[in-house]
């Protein structure tokens, strides 16, 4: 009974994922931050976060982000009155006054970034069910990081003639199981970039990715330049032990 | 030969290699100590929320009110007329810590004092309009202020501080 | 061992240690103590293993200053380390590396102990304390995976307690105890983090007592033999052994620091920076890499209770290794056929690593299981039959010239001068 229980799952296990289909590996991009001196490019994220404020933002959060991150060190490094303007541009609940009550008013650059729901059952809710993630740490909570993220948003493509798609799933060639709840977010042009950037969808992508590679990892530069040095003085340090030790040894060595 | 044979079994620290080799470690061990260090010092997210707005339209001449800043207490008082006359009318010989009442408030605002709500001398928080001298008494170890947040008697060494602020308009302040 | 015609230089010293002689304790166990002078690279990881623990409690002392152990914050505290503390993101990362380091330098240490056969007489209570340095380590780093509160976490704590309730009768009462409710939420967040922040110093205790126990009989050493007690085999471990120790340390720090700079997440799991969430269950739950020899071994055993207990069991046989291994020659140097089955069981620790990462189906349950008999195998059957088959090579008499003694064969001496190295 229990063989046949057993034997009754692995089947119906080898046939649900022939039926969902391979995800392809993400794209390998060659990104400004990989690597031992990698730096982010400050145009590339300040257009990531206009792709974010005026495409990703409609449905997913980033609650520890704070606008004043966007004029911090290392980060797309826009200038202060950049920044308050920014800020100034989102509505914030506060509260409660003298009279006791919640009241709204301009951003602040220490407010964190405004949430596009009050909550995740309301976010559900609108979404059919399907939770838009907090986009804080989204990268660095997927395998595969900032190469999957861009993947996923490139990934969109008519379903083979074979796969059947549910109302209000979409195909996409790197999700695990092919389907994803979210509809293709970019298209050409969906947003206008100020510095005369062609905005294609694969350079939107890519904007939007380095963007979110930030905020999961704003200290990365320094991370990448401490670690230098570090790296450094050791190597150094070694190789001064190294001759010390020579030298103390000698001691014995001289005597066996 | 046997002298310097000597000379090698007697570990000695004079050696240069040994000497860089101990400098560069306690180089070492200094920067390692920097980040462990300056973790305690205030974060971003505390140093954000190093200004605070206020709203001054609804207090009245004689009344004060009390806002946070930096977890501390700052008081906000409209003085009436005769209190700020009573201020200015102290002899600097008197005060502990000398200081002018025009020093203390901005100029074309005399009627406004804005202070640090706490005693200068362990840190409690006086109460106001009590005391000798009609201003605050601090009820931890007895130090009495005057209407312009001046010491006058008691261990507090030194005046309530004044913070930074400004008037962005007739009706608002900012702290910090 | 420590010299006792020791002074400490000035007066006020000599003041002091005459009223609480610690200067004559740190001289005698950290200056004078006589250490064998072969003592190959292999020797350097208790130093190494020293400074991964007072890393790991500086800075999780550190940590423990900007968290907040509640369900609902500790997620977004860590998020508030990384992001706003200063130099938090680094320390954190240590941290986290650091526990990884530990338990690869502790791994590298367990098995010199088991190569050079340092677990023997007289040296059994040294080996026992180790491996209760060694649970207490896996308890600390699995408490102290649960803080963040991502859902690795959540899980990895879920299904860890959940081996409790395999105990019969009693299972379903002591999980409930566990986690202060009926399932993994804030009351067990708490007293983990409690206990995560006590079972260091217990750890440093043990530590404190397995150097005590160790500087009795003093350092096992590569030839295995007991040293001549005219101190001619030996060295002061201080300068000799601390410079060594250090240079070992400075190139274990380029490899540490090669994780915290440059793939400060890589052995850690992606899931984990999704917050916990009690109604979704991650793909596929696997525990940190150090943990997933054992991991293994519990999956391959279809029975809830048996696997349990066949896990434990699994670190428990470690503390009668001193019994079960029969012969008398400490070094695998002389002993060319432990050597081969040394080896063998390296390689078998690494599959049971490789299995417990992979999902349990398929040919992994079957790899697994050969894996799992072959461990228990080697030291319950291959062992103690070994130390009365096994024909050993000659022992040398003294560790200063094995090249003299035994065969008198010049070219075999050459060769286990070689093995010594």
């Amino acid at each position: 009974m229990k063989l046949l229980f057993s034997i009754f799952v692995s089947i119906l296990i080898s046939f649900n994922s022939f039926a969902a289909g391979e995800a392809e590996k993400p794209m390998k991009v060659d990104w400004s931050f990989n690597g031992f001196f990698g730096k982010f490019d400050r145009a590339q994220l300040q257009r990531g976060y206009q792709v974010y404020k005026e495409v990703c933002a409609s449905c997913h959060s980033m609650k520890y982000l704070s606008y004043r991150n966007l004029g911090e060190t290392g980060g797309p490094e826009f200038s202060d009155a950049e920044v308050k303007a920014i800020a100034a541009g989102f509505t914030v609940k506060d509260g409660p006054n003298e009279d006791g009550e919640m009241f709204e008013r301009a951003g602040l650059p220490k407010d964190k970034f405004i949430s596009p729901y009050p909550n995740e059952k309301a976010a559900r809710a609108v979404n059919g069910g399907a939770y838009p993630p907090d986009m804080s740490v989204l990268v660095k909570a997927r395998s595969g990081g900032a190469n999957y993220i861009y993947s996923i948003l490139m990934g969109y493509e008519n379903p083979p003639s074979n796969m059947k798609i549910e109302e209000g799933v979409y195909y996409n060639k790197y999700m695990a199981g092919n389907k994803i709840r979210m509809s293709a977010p970019l298209s050409d042009g969906s947003v206008e970039y100020s510095d005369g950037t062609k905005a294609t969808v694969s350079q939107m992508s890519q904007d939007v990715t380095a963007f979110l590679t930030w905020a999961a990892e704003p200290h990365l530069e320094k991370r990448k330049r401490i670690g230098f040095k570090t790296i450094l003085y050791l190597l150094i340090f070694s190789v001064l032990i190294f001759f010390s030790m020579k030298k103390i040894w000698s001691r014995v060595e001289s005597k066996v | 030969m046997s002298e310097e044979n000597n000379n090698k079994d007697k570990p000695t620290r004079r050696e240069f290699i040994h000497i860089a080799t101990t400098t560069v470690g306690a180089v070492g061990a200094g920067c390692v100590a920097l980040p462990l260090v300056t973790q305690m010092n205030p974060d971003a997210s505390v140093k954000a929320l190093a200004k605070v707005e206020v709203d001054i339209s609804k207090i009245n001449k004689g009344n004060e009110v009390t806002v946070m800043w930096r977890g501390k207490p700052i008081f906000i008082r409209r003085r009436t007329d005769e209190e700020v006359m009573k201020a200015r009318q102290v002899s600097l010989k008197e005060l502990k810590d000398p200081q002018k009442d025009e020093d203390r408030v901005k100029k074309g605002k005399d009627e406004w004092l804005v202070m640090v709500g706490v005693c200068t001398h362990l840190g409690c928080v006086p109460l106001k309009q009590q005391g000798e001298y009609g201003g605050w008494f601090c009820p931890c170890h007895g130090s009495h202020y005057d209407i312009s947040g001046r010491i006058r008697k008691g261990p507090a060494p030194v005046n309530m501080e004044v913070p930074n602020y400004e008037f962005v308009s007739d009706t608002k302040l900012v702290i910090g | 061992m420590s010299d006792t015609n020791y002074k400490p230089t000035s007066a006020f010293g000599r003041w002091f240690d005459e009223r609480l002689p610690l200067l004559t304790l740190f001289n005698g166990h950290l200056m004078q103590y006589p250490t064998p002078k072969n003592l190959n690279y292999w020797w350097t990881f208790g130093g190494i293993l020293t400074f991964c623990l007072v890393t790991q409690i500086i800075t999780g002392i550190v940590l423990a200053m900007h968290y907040t152990a509640h369900a609902d914050l500790a997620f977004s505290s860590v998020e508030h380390i990384m992001r706003d503390v200063n130099y938090g993101w680094l320390i954190r990362y240590i941290h986290a590396n650091g526990a990884s380091m530990f338990f690869l330098a502790v791994y590298i240490h367990i098995f010199r102990a088991l190569f050079y056969g340092s677990y023997k007489s007289p040296r059994e209570v040294i080996w026992i304390l180790g491996i209760l340095i060694y649970l207490l380590m896996m308890a600390a780093a699995f408490m102290g995976y649960v803080l963040p509160w991502g859902q690795m976490s959540f899980w990895g704590a879920t299904v860890i307690t959940n081996l409790f309730s395999a105990i019969p009768l009693v299972g379903e009462s002591i999980t409930q105890w566990l986690w202060g409710g009926f399932s993994v939420d804030n009351p067990t967040l708490t007293r983990f983090f409690s206990l995560h922040y006590l079972i260091p110093f217990l750890i440093l205790g043990l530590v404190i007592l397995h150097i005590w126990a160790l500087h009795v009989p003093g350092n096992n050493n590569p030839v295995g033999i007991d040293l001549k007690k005219d101190g001619s085999d030996t060295v002061p471990f201080h300068p000799y052994i601390v410079i060594k120790d250090l240079f070992a340390l400075v190139i274990f720090m380029i490899v540490f620091a090669g994780f915290v700079f440059y793939a400060p997440n890589i052995l850690g799991h992606s899931d984990n920076y999704i917050q916990a969430d009690p109604l979704v269950t991650p793909a596929h739950i696997v525990p940190e890499w150090y943990l997933l020899p054992f991991y293994a071994i519990l999956r391959s055993v279809p029975d809830k209770l048996g696997g349990v207990i066949l896990m434990f069991s699994a670190i428990l046989i470690l503390a009668a290794l001193p019994w079960l291994d029969t012969s008398k020659v400490r070094s695998a140097v002389f002993r060319p056929i432990y050597k081969q089955f040394f080896w063998i069981l390296v390689i078998d620790v690494l599959v049971l690593g490789y299995i417990g990462a992979m999902p349990a189906e398929g040919m992994y349950v079957a790899i697994g299981r050969v894996a799992t008999v072959y461990y228990f195998a080697h030291f319950l059957i291959i062992l103690p039959i070994l130390g009365f088959t096994e024909k050993t090579k000659p022992i040398p008499a003294s560790i200063a010239d094995p090249i003299f003694t035994g065969s008198g064969n010049p070219a075999f001496a050459k060769k286990i001068d070689k093995d010594l190295q």
